[in-house]
């Protein structure tokens, strides 16, 4: 999967590179600036996901968070650590349309392939990308399955959104994609409310890929399992990523997490980004005090 | 509150009545606004339109709806046919129509091709409707989503967004868990290719009778507050998988008063050793029947 | 010295760590730092340990930020400055141009060896079977038993896990190979068979920037020593 240049673009990279330039509205990794975006902007509709700038959400005249940039790109796995009130929830609600862009942007891709300022989608077309282009995998897999509807009816359920009406193609579907997340194939027809918590994550997270979304949220998708089902499911969550070039924006608060799946990682403090920059980089060579003291108080012991 | 009003009408003589309704029961008000909401309904097929639920004088959920559809759209000239479970002879639809013919001065009939108004609670009649009759049923539950979705602002949205993937999980589960749809009274319908519909508790057997029918189908959900309608010849489609299409009920028995087959049939249990028998749900369907009165158009 | 291009240019690199946990303290550790790596060379970062050999290494790599200076890596054409790269060009770059191969296997649980072997020829296009029947001759020929191939190496022993390592660093051909204590963990036959597979890079044109400690291998294939102690800040203020 190269998800690194797209139909059209690569001579412009190349070149760019070759110029020892960088695009200049490329993510730059400088501890908390951005360069001016203002630059010709070579790689225009190149395929970008996401496309962030200066972007916050008020909760009345305080800040949830402020001032996030980044670009997001296919096949990319984006981090964003901190503790809990940092803001990275917020940051996750606002780049998913359910959170309102209060200033700055945030463009997504839309199925016509170019950058779309959320805020000016309709409810209808939001909805619309929620059914085809984006999945959110939840912390608690109550908040995004139907814990009393079979597990095969859970995977189906987007087929059906999407106009499906074979039972037998969607039940096929949904077995292949059970299958994908190791769920036995005979207990496609329980309940997730009869499931352990990885098995429910597992159920979610094919609920949330069966219909090929190109960019897929997860909030702390491992914490509350075991270590030992966390490594599993985080296993399975990067050879997915990596067999289907997903986009994923990935909140957590496990930096082993960020390290394992991500990378890039965005650190959060009190609603602002502290630092961005290469997972191992963000993570062997912090800048910030803020995340020498998240690395420092995580990593060891 | 009572202490005077109760000595003014002690007063009266008993053969003066002690209070007066308006015709049909409901104030004007009401009844306006209630036709408001059917007209409403009608123009928007199979679409749920909220109404201010009044007090009739019987408990919510037995037939609060439908009695308060009725007595917007009845008046004297009007002869109404009451069902309940396609009998006119239950206590429920004795009362009912007796209730009509007190406060609109209604005259009231079990043939249901004389009848311009039937209001039914879980049947539609074996004899086919024809047109400028008036169908009005009682409705527990109108929101087909509920059972997947318990809250109204969503299923409102899933509606108004035309998102119905979620009706169908309804039918998947049924056909993972039983190898056939299982539902069998309640069945949802699309209505005229656009809003899916609750049809009420009737069998889906009665299912295919509410398509393109020549009469005027109401719908009213007292407790919950919703009207919605179905005009004449509108197309109302059970839902169902291409590779599993809605098949209605159906019965390889003739009723064993009447004989007829292809009807609706009820299980009469006759005995304490549990001998049963199989008999026409329509009352006066099977009573005609069998006395040979014709009934035209009928089955057979 | 050699006419082709390096396929690594070094240029006046610094770098100083700040200790926020201790008061800000500042840490120079290495400031000055040029060298080339010429195609087909093999060049050996050599100095006391905590000379900042390790350092260099990951600042070319990536992991550690430039303070200043260019590190130009040869990259799809052209020159790409790793000291200024965006990280998504610096991803590319290992991809395609630079391969690495650690002191310590650093692979996800539950990956079997022969797909963390096979992965980087996975992420540059090659197909499934083609990447694994690669990844198991390279397995083979650094004595990894087949029985072993279908297994996470975190169960391995440490020389286990080093040659899975260097089969992965060797998997796809970049014109950069940076070789971090390749033979640290290794008995003498398996070291043979890594100086054998550096040589035969070397002289398909790989350039190789080394750490090595062990006095054989490095006379087996280095080229050229830059010695990191030249690169040392001048201590202006004690501890």
């Amino acid at each position: 999967m190269n998800g690194e240049i797209t139909a059209g673009a690569p001579g412009v990279m190349a070149r760019a590179a070759a110029a020892g330039e960088e695009p200049s509205d490329d993510f730059r990794r400088e501890v908390g600036g951005h360069a001016d975006e203002s630059g010709g902007d070579m790689c225009a509709a190149s395929g970008k996901v996401l496309s962030v700038r200066e972007a916050g959400h008020r909760y009345g005249d305080r800040f949830g968070c402020r001032g996030v940039s980044f670009d997001l790109w296919p096949g990319e796995v984006l981090a964003v650590v901190g503790e809990s009130g940092s803001g990275k929830s917020t940051l996750l609600g606002l780049l998913s349309a359910r959170l309102s862009t209060d200033e700055g942007s945030v463009r997504c891709q839309t199925s016509g392939g170019e950058l779309t300022e959320l805020a000016t989608l309709s409810e209808r077309e939001v909805r619309r990308l929620w059914r085809t282009d984006w999945g959110f995998v939840h912390q608690n897999a109550a908040d995004g399955l139907r814990m009393h509807v079979s597990a095969g009816g859970n995977v189906g359920e987007p087929l059906m959104a999407n106009g499906w009406r074979h039972y037998g193609q969607i039940r096929a579907r949904a077995a292949e994609w059970l299958e994908r997340v190791e769920i036995p194939a005979h207990r496609m027809d329980e309940t997730p409310a009869t499931f352990s918590g990885g098995m429910r994550q597992r159920v979610q997270i094919a609920r949330n890929l069966v219909f090929g979304p190109r960019l897929v949220f997860m909030d702390e998708p491992t914490s509350g399992l075991d270590v030992s089902v966390q490594a599993r499911l985080l296993d399975l969550i990067r050879s997915l990523v990596a067999d289907l070039g997903l986009a994923v924006v990935i909140v957590t608060h496990d930096l082993a997490v960020a390290r394992l799946i991500s990378h890039r990682t965005l650190v959060m403090k009190d609603g602002q980004v502290i630092e961005h920059g290469l997972t191992d980089r963000v993570l062997e060579d912090p800048q910030a005090a803020y995340t020498q003291l998240l690395v420092s108080s995580i990593l060891k012991g | 509150m009572g202490g005077q009003a109760m000595t003014l009408t002690d007063q009266r003589p008993a053969s003066e009545p002690r209070i007066v309704y308006n015709e049909g029961y409901l104030d004007e008000q009401t009844k306006r606004a209630i036709r408001r909401a059917l007209l409403k309904g009608v123009a928007i097929p199979g679409f749920q339109v909220p109404f201010a639920s009044r007090e009739v004088p019987m408990p919510r959920g037995w037939g609060t709806g439908g009695v308060q559809v009725t007595a917007s759209i009845i008046g004297p000239e009007d002869l109404l046919k009451v069902i309940d479970q396609g009998a006119d002879d239950t206590t429920n639809a004795v009362s009912i129509r007796q209730f009509f013919e007190r406060v609109a001065g209604s005259a009231s009939t079990t043939h249901t091709e004389q009848a311009t108004i039937i209001q039914t609670r879980h049947r539609i009649p074996e004899t086919p409707l024809a047109a400028g009759q008036t169908i009005v049923y009682q409705v527990p539950i109108p929101e087909p989503l509920r059972f997947l979705e318990p809250r109204e602002t969503e299923t409102r949205r899933l509606h108004a967004l035309e998102e119905y993937g979620l009706m169908y999980v309804k039918l998947y589960e049924d056909i993972a868990r039983y190898g056939h749809i299982a539902k069998t009274y309640d069945y949802p319908v699309r209505v005229n290719g656009r809003y899916i519909m609750a049809p009420s508790p009737i069998p889906s057997f009665d299912n295919p009778k509410m398509h393109m029918s020549p009469a005027l189908q109401l719908f009213g959900a007292g407790r919950e507050k919703r009207i919605y309608a179905v005009p004449p010849f509108t197309s109302v489609e059970s839902l169902g998988f291409e590779d599993h299409p809605f098949e209605p009920q159906s019965f390889e028995r003739p009723c064993q008063i009447c004989g007829s087959e292809g009807v609706y049939l009820d299980e009469v249990i006759t005995d304490d050793a549990g001998g049963a028998m199989f008999v026409c749900s329509d009352t006066d369907y099977c009573a005609r029947t069998s006395s040979g009165t014709s009934t035209e158009g009928a089955p057979q | 010295m050699t006419h082709s291009p390096p396929v690594l240019s070094a240029r006046d690199v610094a770098k100083t760590f700040t200790l926020h946990l201790q008061g800000s303290l500042q840490l120079p550790v290495l400031q000055g730092v040029s060298f080339d790596v010429p195609a087909g060379r093999c060049v050996v970062l050599g100095g006391d340990s905590g000379a900042g050999k390790s350092t260099i290494m990951k600042m070319v790599y990536g992991s550690y930020l430039t303070d200043s200076g260019s590190i130009l890596l040869a990259h799809r054409e052209g020159l790409l400055d790793l000291a200024t790269a965006p990280p998504r060009q610096v991803l590319a770059a290992r991809r395609e141009s630079m391969g690495y191969v650690s002191q310590f296997l650093r692979a996800v649980p539950r990956v079997p060896a022969i797909d963390v072997v096979a992965e980087p020829l996975l992420d540059n296009g090659a197909s499934r079977s083609q990447a694994r029947e690669q990844a198991g001759a390279l397995l083979s020929r650094l004595s990894i038993p087949e029985r072993l191939w279908e297994l996470p190496p975190a169960t391995f022993s440490g020389g286990e896990q080093q040659r899975v390592n260097i089969a992965r660093g060797f998997a796809t051909f970049t014109p950069l190979l940076l070789l971090d204590e390749p033979t640290a963990s290794l008995d003498a036959r398996n070291r043979g068979v890594v100086i054998e597979m550096i040589r035969e890079r070397l002289s398909a044109g790989t350039g190789m920037l080394a750490i090595c400690h062990d006095a054989q291998v490095r006379q087996a294939v280095a080229d050229h020593i830059v010695d990191v102690a030249g690169f040392a800040p001048p201590r202006e203020e004690a501890p």
